[in-house]
């Protein structure tokens, strides 16, 4: 997209020249780099539950943020009102980080390199809502008609389009426009007088609406959160203590997301914060594990054509056969370690400081038949399904649930236990990876990544692994 | 803005909805000011500072409903709000039990509740920027083995609340807060360990002094240093009160008016029955001037109240909006929450377990070996079967005394037989937020390790 033809230039009749007198404002103090976040969204989000169409809501939020970095400090204002005088006024907030003469006055902004990884021509905010309401009836119909134990259903669409502008000192100027939208379905399951189960299911990316009406349906969702939920209902404990898990292909890879990922953003090994800082070059997983962030996957939740500085996305490898290979860099950390930005500055909106985060995050596919992998296990858990993880990033120990699991007993899956979290430490729990399957699999697209108060839209994706140690907190 | 402008533009866009054909109309109108400063290894690591405001309008047309909201709050951009809520309110669903309060249940608390200190408009970012200083320098100083930091910040601002709806309720009231943290990195060979503390109030004479704070995040930080994991055992588990905060987060999930018309949670249906020990009285009270969940009325226009949850063990009351109120056949207990989209959620007040007569170092001292719970995390908690299953890290108890760090571990349980179990609670209860708990001590969990 041509900068002409952004909705900035368009709409709010910002002319390179504004871009220009901001960003000189913003230096006006001596600061060493400026950078300026245009932010115009449109969300839209639908609700049932109890076959009633409950909620729906459309919304529009804009603003500009004004971002300057003199030496380690970095100074940040932002605005909800696109006009010069408001403008003007964040960037002189945020130009106060310095203290001295400026030293850059002109910028010769040349819109930048970027990928075209989701070329919606309509986006799904852009389509008439009750197309869109339908998507909810639909799964709603779909979760009930899967078994009568399903009682209770609850279903979620939500989609936003974001249009963002980055403008830098550097002179990278950037347009990108941004679809996104997720279908979400909770089921609730009882049989008889015993406690209800629930089972959870959702998926999308930067799709436009055909993919909900033909590649992943409302149906596939619904169905996917009535089987686990009535899975879930013969549950026995979950086992406590060390043991080997194996998990199932898919957003399992919440693993590497938790027990990884986030030890590898560089903002906290350039503060040496982390429990893998200085460890580059160093074994931290078995040689079986080759482990990706990808921002450049075709549709995908994760997926950017340049991230929120305005820098193309990339392939990036954090471990390649068992050997830390390197960090995610935003161009703070990238400019103070004297790296390169990977393409991993985000943030969640113009109103918050850009910082080195994941996008798509999976381990590559490896030799093994996944039901050999089972057949090893003479005792264990099988892990289909997980909620979310959380990980301390200093003492490397994390942490991630299991929503619909199961024993492995004589090599054969057998019981469902209930929900259990498993925990480990980051640069010691992927040495214990004995096999990895053959059958990779990207998660259906529904994560979130929260650091630091602030939310992105992420991918994962793992093929079925075996680890033969990781400590299960289940009560048996 | 001035309030009462944003208050007029509110009202107005009420009327301007009803004129426009719905039935009923509300009208939300958030203004917030925020500052932060982090300082991170004794230099300014960011300064933050901005404004914002936006606003939120929910239609019924009969038994439909649609919401909408914007930031743009020129007329073009309200208007196109107003016309964007009453088009979607055509594509719901009649949904037989949607409305607003009654008239007579609308209100607001009299008097002024202590939410807002001019105080913080008037601070310093220098004085700011000094106490998030002084704040992490306290930690350096208190042991050579705290080597790093992951900063110390010091955040304050100012918020603006207005609503109006059509069945004649208008009201406003304005908050200030401010808070202190500090996160330092202790290291001892090859264990490295961080840990924080913060204090937040509405006034910064509220505020625990810079040094204070920094003390006692390094105090945090260096007791977790060289932690063992210990076996997989079921033992007795106590809770300090930062960590017993979560099981009140539990227990209000358990009771929120949503989960319990859908039968989402494990204490639907136990109204009046024994749910937790007889040492358990767990209360929410929006009404106690000063405090972080205290509001004059909620988000529905419903004036705030105290309500007993559970009294001495027995389920007394669910906390319910109108809509699960109507759902349940029940009265709101006033705490819808929401934000500027979409139909009120259902948030707390001050919501409390009430303190008990022992001190924590006496509900220590009866324990031969247990686990004291100090961190904890993941999401492990199912409010639909009550399962529960977190890691932790903490301090090991032996012979009535914390002896060593124990990290890497689960505890595990299901929230029924905890909250029956729970043995103690201490005289210790504190508030910083607007969840408070004092120590807890829970007779017996698994604790999962090697």
């Amino acid at each position: 997209m041509r900068f002409s033809d952004s909705i900035f230039a368009a709409r709010f009749q910002i002319t390179l020249a504004d871009l220009n007198r901001y960003l000189a404002e913003a230096l006006s103090q001596g600061g060493d780099y400026a950078d300026l976040y245009f932010e115009y969204l449109l969300t839209s989000s639908i609700g049932i539950d109890e076959s009633i169409v409950k909620s729906a809501a459309e919304g529009v939020s804009m603003g500009v943020g004004i971002r300057v970095i003199a030496g380690e400090r970095t100074g940040y204002a932002y605005t909800d009102h696109l006009v010069p005088e408001k403008i003007l006024k964040a960037a002189n907030v945020a130009a106060h980080i310095a203290g001295g003469p400026a030293k850059i006055e002109k910028f010769d902004l040349n819109e930048g390199r970027r990928h075209n990884l989701y070329p919606v021509l309509t986006a799904p905010t852009e389509t008439a809502l009750a197309g869109r309401v339908d998507l909810v009836r639909r799964a709603d119909r779909a979760a009930r008609a899967y078994d009568p134990c399903v009682f209770q259903v609850q279903a979620t669409y939500a989609d936003n389009l974001r249009h963002v502008m980055v403008a830098t000192s550097e002179g990278v100027l950037t347009i990108d426009r941004q679809p996104l939208a997720r279908l979400s379905v909770s089921a609730l399951a009882r049989r008889g007088g015993e406690s209800p189960q629930q089972g959870r299911a959702g998926g999308g990316g930067r799709v436009s609406l055909d993919f909900f009406l033909n590649e992943k349906t409302p149906e596939h969702f619904a169905r996917e959160a009535a089987r686990e939920a009535i899975a879930m209902l013969d549950a026995a404990d979950a086992p406590a203590g060390e043991m080997t898990v194996v998990l199932g292909p898919g957003w399992p890879g919440v693993l590497l997301h938790e027990a990884v990922g986030h030890g590898l953003e560089a903002d906290f090994n350039r503060k040496g914060v982390s429990a893998f800082t200085g460890r580059i070059g160093q074994k931290v997983a078995s040689e079986l594990c080759t482990v990706i962030d990808d921002g450049t996957i075709h549709n995908r939740r994760g997926s950017l054509n340049v991230d929120d500085e305005g820098y193309p996305t990339q392939r990036n490898i954090l471990i390649e056969n068992g050997i830390l290979q390197g960090y995610l860099q935003d161009k703070l950390s990238s400019s103070l370690m004297r790296s390169h930005s990977t393409g991993s500055g985000r943030r969640e909106s113009y109103a918050h400081i850009p910082m080195p985060r994941m996008t798509n995050t999976f381990m590559l596919a490896g030799q093994s038949d996944p039901e050999e992998i089972v057949r090893s296990v003479p005792k264990g858990l099988y892990c289909a399904n997980f909620g979310g993880g959380q990980v301390d990033i200093t003492n490397g120990n994390f942490v991630f649930t299991a929503s619909e699991s199961y024993l492995i007993e004589g090599g054969k899956i057998t019981r469902p236990v209930r929900n259990a979290s498993l925990i480990g430490n980051g640069p010691e729990a992927l040495k214990y990876i004995s096999m990895v399957g053959n059958d990779l699999r990207l998660d259906e697209g529904v994560g979130v990544c929260g650091k630091s108060g602030q939310s992105v839209p992420v991918g994962l994706g793992i093929p079925t692994v075996k680890i033969d140690r990781m400590t299960v907190g289940g009560t048996a | 803005m001035t309030g009462n402008h944003l208050l007029d533009l509110a009202n107005q866009v009420v009327r301007d909805a009803l004129a426009r054909g719905a039935t009923d109309a509300e009208c939300t109108v958030a203004e917030d000011d925020e500052f932060s400063v982090e300082v991170r290894m004794r230099e300014i690591e960011s300064l933050k500072e901005a404004g914002s405001r936006g606003m939120g309008l929910r239609v019924l047309k009969g038994q439909r409903v649609g919401s909408s909201y914007t930031s743009d709050l020129s007329p073009e951009g309200v208007g196109r709000m107003v016309r964007s809520a009453i088009e979607i309110a055509d594509l719901t669903s009649e949904d037989p039990h949607a409305g607003l309060p009654a008239p007579e249940e609308l209100g607001s608390l009299p008097g002024d509740l202590g939410l807002y200190s001019p105080a913080i408009e008037r601070l310093d970012p220098a004085d700011n920027i000094s106490r998030a200083k002084r704040a992490e320098a306290a930690a350096f100083d208190a042991d050579p083995r705290i080597s790093n930091s992951d900063g110390a910040s010091f955040d304050s601002g100012a918020a603006r609340h207005v609503f109006a709806n059509s069945r004649g309720f208008s009201g406003e009231y304005r908050t200030s807060h401010c808070s202190l943290s500090a996160s330092p990195v202790a290291r001892d060979g090859e264990s490295m360990e961080r840990d924080y503390w913060y204090t937040m109030a509405r006034d910064p004479q509220g505020l625990q002094a810079p040094e204070e704070v920094g003390r006692i995040a390094a105090q945090r930080t260096l007791r977790r240093l060289n932690p063992v994991k210990v076996d997989t055992q079921k033992v007795p588990v106590v809770f300090e009160p930062r960590t017993a905060r979560s099981l009140l987060d539990s227990i209000f999930d358990a009771v929120h008016g949503m989960a319990i018309y859908r039968h989402e949670s494990f204490l639907a249906g136990k109204l009046g029955e024994l749910v937790a020990n007889e040492l358990v009285t767990v209360v929410d009270d929006a009404t106690i001037p000063g405090r972080f969940g205290t509001s004059p009325f909620d988000d529905e226009g419903v004036p705030s109240r105290r309500t007993p949850v559970i009294e001495r063990g027995v389920l007394r009351n669910y906390l319910l909006n109108t809509y699960a109120a109507r759902k349940l056949g029940m009265k709101t207990t006033g705490n819808a929450a929401r934000g500027l989209a979409g139909n009120a959620g259902i948030g707390h007040g001050n919501f409390y377990l009430e303190p008990g007569v022992q001190s924590p170092t006496r509900i220590l001292a009866g324990i031969a070996d247990g686990f004291f719970v100090t961190s904890l995390m993941g999401f492990g908690v199912n409010i639909v079967t009550g399962d529960y299953s977190r890691a932790a890290g903490g301090i090991w108890i032996r012979g009535g005394e914390l002896a060593f760090a124990v990290s890497e571990v689960t505890i595990a349980g299901n929230l029924r037989d905890m909250l029956r179990n729970i043995e103690a609670v201490g005289s210790d209860l504190e508030y910083s937020g607007s969840l408070a708990s004092p120590t807890v001590k829970i007779g017996e969990m698994t604790v999962g390790g090697k």
